[in-house]
């Protein structure tokens, strides 16, 4: 998902650590105690969750490009200022991982340091184009829907600060697939054109979203441990296939095509979907989508031409540090 | 079906709310244009918050002038389907975001009047114009509070940001006459207390500015030539890009739902 | 010289009157008056606040989990601080 590229897992280190503690913080987990910032617990947690957290602050970040590609070709004032509203939350949700990524010890700068370094992934879904305003909606639809998937079990995270911000974030996101329905459903009763745009669209993205699950159960190798502490709480595989079922019904409302000619409903009524390209996907997270680079340069821009600013706001601050100014509360 | 530009019947209540309608709608834009580029994630939030106050407002202001024409004219073919000449914003919103500094200071030299602005017409005795002064005055008192707290750390902070503050100061400064001109329909508006006297709004506005600017160690120009020619649809080179980026949907898809 | 690190804020809003001020999160700012303001623009776009307050991440001293036993425990075994503890007879009614 937003943390798909988490694909080397951190090798359980209870042989190097105390190991009565190691089986304390265990039993809490096994027990659903959440595990609090300060609370002690195994290095690999730690590097696991720092990890996922900052991935996951990564993809909103980098999300916030592709859709803000549209804010200002919007077709319509509504459809603007939600879209534009739509992007805000989807910053305000990376900053909401960031500060959960940051109780774990790491800075804010450290994490965003790694990623315009690329040394840190976001998901593969952010670099593709969005090439007409269909793909607005096809990306509120299914890129976010695909992520609601994916965070509302982790609302129920081991880790305290990842699952308040899940919960902040789902609760914040819940009108995010719907105003990109809302999308597919104007097009899908409008123009033969209109029509052809919201099927081009579902046929560019529909792959790509079944990829954001991430690597497929049996070569996924940080389940094991991530299922174990508690932060997944469902397999790649299960959620891809409960976001299918869910999709499906949603499409054939639209009146749109599934790309996917071999799609089968067995006896249990789940859509059966064909083998996923998993070398496309390897590309892309390896840096070889069509987006990539575009993406990252305009992150990289953003930075250094933003660093000016905050310099101006430290020096500023460093200089009335001698003058308090602070109201007191209430 | 190709639909070129709509006729606007602006008799003097539609076009001071269409002026009105088109500062907040280009000056959103332009904001928008932040959105995933700023310096901190922190102004990637305030600055969709001000461009999400802003876009609200010239909604509000283009379905009124839209009612008031009474020719079947909404919010989107009046925001979508003028041109350049029929655009009636100030130069000052226009102009391109630049750097950082220069988007601020903009804002501020906009906020500080439109603050005060729409405070002043609170008391408008057209209700519509009231309410929405109601609104959106609260709104611009914070969008200034937001720029000059900017305007300060530039000029208090770093040798380099107190040069790009001042820079952009000396850049906007031309432009932000055109903010109290008023023209005969105006008059005629201000004197049966619909709209106010945005003359009566500029000591005021100067006081604003000079106490951040005093705070902030830069410096405001001396010079008084001042641009004009928004108001009457005669723009600088930026907005004609800004426009065929906005409308491109509208323009290419002529009559549809969206 | 590089920047330093922009300090990290705690978040407070107070959702109602009435209500007392609850941790919604944190953020980044130089200072408290840009702290204030960035809490108005991410924690209280959905009407969630009436009133804010910014504390500085490092300016809040917490208990040590480690010391839970000895800080909370000794308090969970003084049920006779709790109203059920007594028994008063049913015809007194609601007390």
């Amino acid at each position: 998902m937003y943390t798909q590229a988490l694909n080397t897992a951190e090798t359980d280190d209870r042989g190097l650590e105390d190991a009565g503690k190691a089986a304390q913080f265990q039993a809490r987990i096994d027990a659903e105690e959440r595990i609090e910032p300060n609370d002690w617990m195994l290095a690999a947690y730690r590097k696991t969750l720092t990890r996922q957290i900052s991935q996951h602050a990564h993809s909103e970040i980098v999300g916030m490009l592709p859709e803000g590609n549209w804010i200002t070709r919007a077709p319509t004032l509504r459809r603007k200022a939600a879209l534009l509203a739509k992007v805000q939350d989807e910053c305000g949700h990376g900053l909401y991982l960031y500060a959960a990524a940051e109780t774990l010890g790491t800075s804010r700068e450290e994490l965003i340091d790694a990623m315009l370094a690329g040394k840190a992934k976001y998901s593969s879904i952010f670099n593709y184009p969005t090439l007409t305003w269909a793909d607005i909606g096809t990306i509120g639809w299914l890129v976010d829907g695909a992520a609601i998937m994916n965070q509302i079990p982790l609302c129920r995270c081991s880790y305290g600060p990842y699952a308040r911000a899940m919960i902040r974030v789902c609760k914040e996101e819940s009108f995010h697939q719907r105003q990109g329905y809302e999308i597919m459903v104007t097009l899908c009763r409008g123009s033969d054109e209109q029509k052809a745009m919201a099927q081009d669209a579902l046929n560019r993205w529909w792959w790509p979203v079944l990829m954001m699950f991430g690597p497929p159960d049996a070569t996924s190798q940080h389940s094991d441990t991530s299922t174990k502490w508690k932060i997944k709480r469902f397999s790649n595989d299960e959620l891809r296939q409960k976001f299918v079922d869910a999709t499906v019904p949603q499409a054939h409302y639209l009146g749109l095509t599934i790309p996917d000619p071999g799609m089968t409903q067995d006896a249990e009524g789940h859509w059966r979907y064909s083998e996923i390209d998993w070398a496309e996907f390897k590309h892309v997270l390896a840096g070889n989508g069509p987006c990539n680079r575009d993406r990252m340069a305009a992150r990289r821009k953003a930075h250094e031409e933003g660093a000016w600013v905050r310099e101006a706001a430290a020096a500023y601050a460093a200089k009335r540090a001698r003058r308090p100014t602070a109201q007191a509360a209430e | 079906m190709a639909i070129s530009n709509i006729e606007v019947a602006e008799t003097p209540l539609v076009l001071y709310a269409l002026r009105r309608a088109d500062d907040a709608l280009v000056l959103g834009h332009r904001l928008s244009e932040w959105c995933g580029h700023a310096p901190m994630l922190e102004e990637d939030m305030a600055l969709s918050n001000i461009a999400l106050d802003l876009i609200g407002q010239a909604r509000e202001l283009y379905s009124y002038a839209a009612k008031v024409e009474d020719k079947g004219n909404d919010e989107d073919k009046l925001a979508y389907l003028r041109d350049v000449r029929q655009y009636r914003n100030l130069l000052l919103v226009e102009q391109p975001n630049g750097d950082f500094a220069q988007t601020l200071v903009r804002q501020f030299f906009y906020s500080a009047f439109a603050d005060l602005y729409w405070r002043a017409m609170m008391t408008s005795r057209d209700t519509t114009l009231a309410a929405i002064a109601a609104r959106s005055e609260k709104e611009s008192a914070y969008h200034l509070r937001h720029a000059s707290e900017w305007i300060i750390r530039f000029g208090d902070g770093t040798e380099e940001s107190h040069k790009r503050a001042q820079v952009a100061i000396d850049h906007l400064w031309a432009f932000t006459g055109e903010m109290f001109a008023v023209d005969d329909g105006e008059r005629a508006l201000i004197h049966a207390g619909v709209a106010i006297d945005p003359g009566t709004l500029r000591g005021r506005w100067l006081t604003t500015l000079s106490e951040v600017a005093s705070e902030a160690m830069l410096t405001l120009p001396q010079n008084d030539w001042m641009q004009q020619g928004g108001r009457s649809g005669r723009h600088s080179e930026h907005l004609g890009h800004l426009l065929s980026e906005l409308q491109s949907m509208q323009r290419t898809f002529p009559g549809l739902t969206w | 010289m590089a920047t330093p690190n922009t300090p990290l804020w705690e978040v407070f809003i107070r959702s109602r009157n009435g209500l007392a001020h609850k941790h919604v999160g944190s953020l980044h700012a130089s200072d408290a008056t840009m702290a204030l303001q960035a809490a108005r623009d991410i924690y209280t776009r959905r009407g969630e606040g009436l009133s804010i307050w910014v504390v500085p991440s490092s300016a809040i001293t917490a208990s040590d989990p480690a010391e839970k036993g000895m800080m909370f425990e000794p308090a969970e075994s003084k049920i006779y601080r709790h109203p059920t503890f007594y028994e008063v007879p049913e015809d007194v009614g609601h007390m």
